[in-house]
């Protein structure tokens, strides 16, 4: 029996005590391209960091990788790539750190790394393109260059699935058309993807289901394949 | 402090020798290798969280603790240690729970610091506001023995921990959430942080000063954020500034007999400046070039003449002897 990356039941995130989405059922398998659509205010970005343990869970059951969230230790295994254009704080880092410190997570306290931490951060370099620009400092970078650093990290942990917010929010059309194509890639390597996004366009060819919220509750969940009116889309992107 | 007669000696003996002649300037050379290492080591993490006012915030709430230390007659850099470790306690808390109105909280406390500190000194008998001044601006000269003994103790314990947890700090520093959902314990890391904090500014203020600590602790690493491209070099630039500043501000001050303190900071804010101005200079070097890259008359793409690279996820044209590659509306020079 496969093991879904992410089962929700009956599922309530929000702030303080007043929840932002309420009654949440969705379950994500593996291999699954799955576009969270909705919005500004849907609470898709809320629903993502309830499952990625920024936001409390306030009622429902949250499952990773077959373990329920309040026991699930490997959070690294969840590759969280965040929306922001700007990555680094005060002083300047370079690609490599930035990839590399995504590693972390599953190095143990006090270990040195090993040949297989520093194969994965290079090969994750590798897939999104970046490997030339490793001595670059990433708030040089554009913006979609600055995306797929932030995508790198994530996947030099090695994780199960990403999770991304935004990916091609301020990306110019160059930058988003190679972030497709690094998608692309990881997908056909069987990764499982969940996108939280206003603009689906550029990652059709890759998604096979929408999800869609509206005012905190999911209205949607259908498989998207080729043959998809494109009138459906369109209330998608209506929403968006 | 020392007078010009000491220095005519130090001339008779030898210009050389003269510094290490004395003890007591040994003990402030020693004191200020060890607070020029130590303080951007701890810096650069609350440079990263931008947070570069911490230092100087929880030293004002430790004029309280000192203050205390001396009304009850308790040892006043343990009260003040105390009192500090409260504060970064406290400031942690306010950042996490109320991050809209953090830094007027944190101002509040920082003011409160203060007043409490001159309160309490006046409340206790014989003590004015002026027993507070020696906290404030200190003097490296003044470093006795037992000094020396703490200081070394606290950078060895500086070190050690920031070394051992460099790539986490790091991350927590640098994207506090994604440190939080790739499982990180960040709370313990930035209490760790604030802890480290408190404790550096405590234990160096009642030698230093507060405005050398933690100017030390930020001006440094300010030198790091503008001429390095990646941590690691930020970090060696800031600690070889730390290094040459705190040591030759110390020397200067006893040739041309200023206040130490001030001394040593005004030399880090002066490489500072030099290295704004190197790095503006740089800049404008390169704005020159994108300019003259950006001046063509035509827009390069298929066909138009220029021979074609493909680079990576984008497509250099060869022109002139060099690659330009389309970057927004201008071209970069690869």
């Amino acid at each position: 029996m496969t093991t879904p990356v992410i089962a929700l039941q009956g599922v309530a995130v929000g702030y303080g005590d007043r929840p932002v989405v309420e009654d949440v059922d969705l379950v994500v398998w593996p291999g699954d391209v799955v576009a969270l659509v909705g919005a500004n205010g849907s609470g898709k970005t809320t629903l993502v960091r309830g499952v990625l343990g920024l936001a409390p869970v306030l009622a429902g059951r949250v499952e990773l990788l077959g373990r329920p969230a309040e026991s699930f230790r490997d959070r690294w295994r969840l590759g969280y790539v965040p929306q922001r254009h700007t990555v680094g704080g005060g002083i300047p880092s370079n690609v490599q750190e930035v990839v590399a410190s995504g590693r972390l997570a599953r190095r143990r306290l006090l270990s040195r790394p090993t040949a297989a931490d520093r194969e994965a951060v290079r090969e994750a370099l590798e897939i999104v393109g970046l490997a030339d620009r490793r001595q670059a400092p990433v708030a040089t970078l554009s913006g979609g260059q600055q995306r797929r650093t932030l995508i790198a990290r994530a996947l030099a942990a090695e994780p199960d699935v990403l999770i991304m917010d935004e990916p091609t929010a301020g990306v110019d059309a160059a930058g988003q058309e190679s972030l497709a194509r690094t998608l692309t890639r990881l997908v056909g390597q069987g990764l499982t993807l969940v996108v939280v996004t206003h603009e689906i366009e550029p990652l059709l060819g890759l998604l096979t289901r929408v999800v869609e919220l509206r005012e905190g509750r999911i209205v949607r969940d259908e498989p998207l394949t080729p043959s998809t009116p494109v009138v459906d889309l369109d209330v998608a992107r209506r929403n968006a | 402090m020392t007078g010009h007669s000491v220095i005519s000696t130090v001339v008779a003996d030898g210009p050389d020798l003269g510094l290490l002649h004395y003890a007591f300037m040994r003990r402030a050379l020693l004191a200020s290798v060890l607070v020029g290492i130590t303080a951007p080591v701890v810096g650069i993490y609350l440079v990263q969280r931008r947070l570069a006012l911490i230092g100087d915030g929880l030293g004002h709430v430790a004029l309280t603790g000192v203050a205390l230390g001396l009304l009850t007659g308790s040892a006043p850099t343990l009260t003040a240690l105390v009192v500090a470790m409260v504060g970064a306690g406290a400031v942690e808390l306010v950042r996490a729970r109320a991050r809209a109105s953090a830094d007027v909280l944190m101002a509040v406390m920082f003011y409160g610091g203060i007043a409490g500190g001159v309160l309490l000194i006046g409340l206790s008998p014989g003590g004015t506001p002026a027993n507070l001044t020696s906290y404030l601006f200190g003097a490296i000269t003044t470093t006795t023995a037992s000094d020396l003994v703490v200081f070394g103790a606290l950078s060895a314990a500086v070190l050690l921990v920031v070394g051992t947890l460099a790539p986490r700090l790091f991350v927590a520093t640098n994207d506090e959430e994604y440190a939080r959902a790739s499982g990180l314990p960040v709370t313990a890391l930035n209490t760790l942080l604030a802890v480290l904090t408190a404790a550096t500014v405590v234990v160096s203020m009642r030698v230093v000063g507060l405005l050398l600590i933690s100017a030390l602790m930020i001006v440094p690493n300010a030198v790091g954020q503008v001429t390095a491209t990646s941590f690691r070099a930020s970090l060696v630039v800031a600690v070889a500034v730390g290094l040459v500043v705190s040591v030759s501000g110390t020397a200067a001050s006893f040739y041309v007999d200023t206040p130490s303190g001030a001394t040593i900071v005004l030399l880090a804010i002066a490489v500072f400046l030099a290295a704004v101005a190197f790095s503006a200079g740089r800049a404008a070097v390169h704005a020159r070039r994108r300019h003259h890259a950006s001046g063509h008359r035509h827009e390069h793409g298929p066909g138009c003449g220029h021979e074609a690279l493909v680079h990576g996820d984008h497509v250099d044209y060869v022109h002139d002897g060099h690659r330009h590659a389309a970057h927004g509306a201008q071209y970069d020079e690869h």
